[in-house]
């Protein structure tokens, strides 16, 4: 007879578990005190954003912890359609969000932040690289993102617009890198003169490089598009987590990796 | 002549002992079925098309040549390595033979980033090569054969280092007896023997180096027609169109298989 | 002329060995696995250099530590036999042949026909296209010997060029060998464990026991007196003369006749006949064996575990049996027994 509790309980603790790994807990309530975890999809370039505003949400939220998984903008939308566990997304740009939102994926997309790109060189700029004109020189070893990816097609938009590559064919680039953080790796090396990314990243890299402004009227403004996803195993945290992004305190967290606001 | 003593009439293969069919089996099915789902999902009508598109035809003879490339070169310095760690002792080979094999346990991506540290522009080598020649191998098609190798020799030695072990090295005694120089040696008998494996490691380095994506990426880059080889362009078209990407995989396995089977039946099966 | 002192160490064993193979004379290095008798060949080849001593081939030093002098395997002009051939598997018989020609850079359609001409010689024109794979053993053996001996060396060495072959063709094969190193003049080495092989291929024996060279001379003067137990019971094999007087059958010079298995290599044979090949009964035996004769008991002596019993009578000779079955049969000096012995185990070759 004593027993019994003890069984109830165990009975219980299977039954979240499962839900929680199966994805199809929608409703399911974890219930105040008991422990409960919710998978945040982000874009590469809020890794470590995301990092101290997951940990400053845990602060603030006992009981819930975070765990940011990042990567490629396209490849977390893959994986959501794919019908991979999560409960936020947070991709680069809209694209990408507006695909999961037409899937029915996700509900109610707040923009939260706001990026620009920025010409980063190594350390010291020792190619003497000045502006966006700089990027139709073929002696500079130049990269940008591939423009299958959202910096990738940021940059070329930005350098048409400033009139450096007409029809956007942009011949003196050396290559065109997967990701952001690969072109920045070949920038950091020296191996590459010049770069186009976001001025985040820039931040980000530290001592290794220097941003070079690139002018407003060429510039684009990128917004980051947050939501909760509909087949979030735990909903109620899901949206705790978008609120505190949007609040003053997750705010000034994103200012600090110098991210704007929308 | 006389009849010779063994032809007592044997099984055509070996009866499989107790559960080795069915793990076997299991064997095939795991990597078979992975392809047949990938077949499933594979967009036949527009094949045709994504094949004959310039980014897929510029990026599968890049691929194609420089997979050969860092086959050959890998041909030239491996398999002497191979015969100097198979025949000789001195101090150092048990390292030298781990060193070797470090580049199969690195994440490629990090391989990569270490070849751009000793040979890029701002590298160890690469650095007072560029100032005194201006030759430059990131960015370049050099850089993605030097990727290629990098990865996929350390295949090629382990492999012929192991067949020149098992090689009865009496028979190079029998050359020298003949009057056979060195280099006559080596040529005549030593790679004859070892032919199978040199083949076996050869395809191996070749198959890795078709397929090679990380250390190609971070050190040579990604530019169609000079540096983005199939995988590559395979990475990128998953960001924007599955099925394309699904098709352009189709297209590398298609040409691996076209270049492996012969070979696998000439000199690996029977 | 070979003149050889070899010291050399090959893990435990440290061997000691002082040699001469004189002009057109075959030598036979005999002693059990394990005496060093294939690093003494390797080392006289220059596949292993001597860690002292010095080793000479008609006047011309080949290796000699104390003057660092060394002469590269490929410039020595030995041939080599090898214990399993090691003939190369992807080329043809005919290009096994005109290997050592090509290496010293005669033209392929030169050392194609030299070599062609040396297949001729040894019977083997049938086979020259052929892989080695496809060689009978005797085959085998005779494209390994036209290999070694193409190159026009003055040394021939053989290793154990008898122990690949089954006993059936053995027999056959190691009197056409007996035949061909004849018409070789240079000095050959030939590296044994078996007596009957050393008894009928040589004109000379070396034993070598442990690294050390125990006794050396002609069958005649080894066999009479045997300087080592392993010597006594290495060459305590029987050699008796005949002639032929059939196809198979060996009259004897007491008149005694013979049948052995095979066809007679000559008119004038000698046979081998190892001592535990006799078998002795107290009544004339019935039944398979075709050669038996009766005979007296002149010596009873006994070796460890075994007895050797030596015979007087037709066929003089000694048998080697068990202490038990000399107590059965009760010899002694005197005893009158009969003797028999198979058709096969009576090696022939030709005196």
């Amino acid at each position: 007879m004593r027993r019994r509790p003890q069984v109830a309980a165990a009975v219980a603790t299977v039954v979240v578990m499962a839900l929680a790994i199966s994805g199809c807990g929608r409703g399911a309530d974890a219930g105040a005190g008991v422990e409960s975890r919710i998978t945040v999809l982000a874009a590469a370039s809020l890794t470590d954003a995301f990092s101290d505003v997951a940990t400053a949400f845990e602060a603030a939220t006992p009981g819930l912890t975070v765990e940011v998984n990042s990567g490629a903008s396209s490849s977390l939308r893959e994986q959501i359609l794919a019908g991979a566990p999560g409960d936020v997304f947070a991709p680069a740009d809209n694209a990408n969000m507006a695909a999961v939102v037409k899937a029915g994926a996700a509900v109610d997309p707040a923009d939260f932040v706001a990026n620009e790109l920025q010409i980063v060189v190594p350390a010291g700029n020792s190619a003497g690289v000045t502006g966006l004109a700089d990027f139709a020189d073929a002696d500079l070893l130049l990269g940008l993102c591939a423009e299958e990816v959202p910096c990738g097609q940021l940059a070329r938009r930005v350098l048409a617009t400033a009139g450096v590559t007409p029809g956007g064919l942009a011949p003196a680039i050396d290559t065109n890198e997967p990701d952001v953080r690969s072109l920045l790796t070949k920038v950091e090396a020296g191996e590459l003169d010049a770069g186009i990314v976001y001025r985040t990243d820039v931040l980000a890299a530290g001592d290794a490089v220097e941003g070079i402004d690139i002018p407003a009227d060429a510039n684009v403004a990128v917004t980051y598009a947050i939501a909760a996803l509909t087949g979030a195993a735990n909903p109620e945290g899901a949206a705790a987590f978008v609120a505190f992004v949007l609040s003053d305190e997750g705010q000034a967290i994103l200012a600090s990796f110098g991210f704007r606001t929308p | 002549m006389k009849p010779r003593v063994g032809q007592r009439r044997r099984p055509r293969s070996a009866r499989a002992p107790w559960l080795i069919g069915p793990l076997a089996a299991l064997a095939v099915a795991y990597i078979a079925v992975p392809f047949v789902a990938l077949l499933q999902r594979a967009p036949w009508t527009n094949l045709g098309e994504a094949v004959r598109q310039p980014v897929v035809t510029d990026a599968l003879r890049l691929s194609l040549v420089t997979a050969f490339a860092a086959t050959g070169f890998s041909l030239l310095v491996g398999i002497p390595l191979a015969w100097v760690l198979a025949r000789t002792r001195f101090p150092g080979r048990s390292a030298t033979r781990a060193l070797i094999t470090l580049p199969m346990v690195l994440p490629p991506v990090v391989g990569g980033a270490a070849l751009l540290f000793a040979f890029g522009r701002q590298g160890m080598l690469g650095g007072p090569v560029a100032t005194a020649t201006g030759f430059l191998l990131p960015f370049s098609v050099w850089g993605v054969v030097a990727a290629n190798t990098f990865v996929a020799m350390p295949f090629l030695v382990v492999t012929v280092e192991a067949g020149l072990r098992a090689a009865d090295a009496r028979y190079e005694d029998a050359a020298a007896t003949l009057g056979a120089s060195r280099g006559m040696i080596f040529w005549r008998v030593t790679v004859p023997h070892a032919a199978p494996s040199i083949i076996a490691g050869a395809v191996l380095c070749w198959a890795r180096a078709l397929g090679e994506f990380g250390a190609t990426v971070t050190f040579a880059g990604n530019l169609q027609g000079r540096t983005q080889t199939m995988p590559l362009a395979v990475f990128l078209a998953l960001e924007t169109d599955r099925e394309a990407a699904i098709a352009l995989s189709l297209v590398l396995i298609a040409v691996s298989l076209a270049v492996l089977l012969p070979l696998r039946d000439r000199w690996l099966g029977t | 002329m070979l003149s050889a002192v070899i010291e050399v160490a090959v893990g435990n064993l440290r061997l000691e060995v002082d040699l001469e193979v004189d002009e057109g004379e075959v030598v036979a290095l005999l002693g059990p696995n394990g005496a060093g008798k294939t690093t003494a060949l390797r080392a006289i080849a220059g596949l292993r250099p001597i860690d002292d001593g010095r080793i000479e081939l008609d006047g011309c030093v080949l290796d000699h530590p104390a003057t660092a002098t060394f002469v590269a395997t490929s410039r020595r002009p030995i041939g080599v036999v090898f214990q399993d051939y090691l003939l190369f598997p992807r080329l043809s018989a005919l290009d096994n042949v005109a290997f050592g020609l090509r290496a010293r850079g005669r033209p392929r359609a030169d050392a194609r026909a030299e070599a062609q001409r040396w297949l001729d010689r040894l019977g083997l024109a049938d086979v020259a296209g052929a892989r080695p794979r496809s060689l009978s053993g005797g085959q085998a053996q005779r494209v390994a010997l036209a290999r070694a001996l193409a190159t026009d060396p003055r040394l021939l060495l053989l290793d154990e060029p008898l122990a690949a072959l089954d006993a059936g063709t053995r027999l056959w094969v190691r009197t056409e060998l007996r035949r061909h190193l004849a018409t070789f003049d240079g000095a050959r080495l030939l590296v044994t464990h078996d007596p009957v092989d050393a008894l009928v291929l040589a004109d000379r024996l070396v034993i070598l026991e442990d690294g050390r060279i125990t006794q050396t001379g002609v069958p005649a003067e080894v066999t009479a007196r045997p300087a080592s137990r392993y010597a006594a019971q290495l060459v305590g094999i029987n050699l008796l003369h005949g002639v032929a007087a059939g196809e198979r059958t060996v009259r004897l010079g007491t008149g005694t006749e013979l049948t052995v298995a095979d066809p007679l290599p000559g008119p004038e044979v000698a046979i081998a006949l190892r001592p535990q090949a006799i078998a002795l009964h107290r009544h004339r035996p019935d039944g398979s064996p075709r050669n038996s004769w009766a005979a007296t008991v002149s010596e009873v002596e006994a070796d460890r575990d075994r007895v050797r019993v030596t015979l007087a009578g037709p066929v003089p000779a000694t048998a080697e049996i068990t202490p038990a079955a000399v107590a059965e049969l009760d010899l002694v000096a005197g005893t009158p027994v009969w003797a028999s012995v198979k058709a096969v185990d009576l090696t022939t070759y030709q005196r």
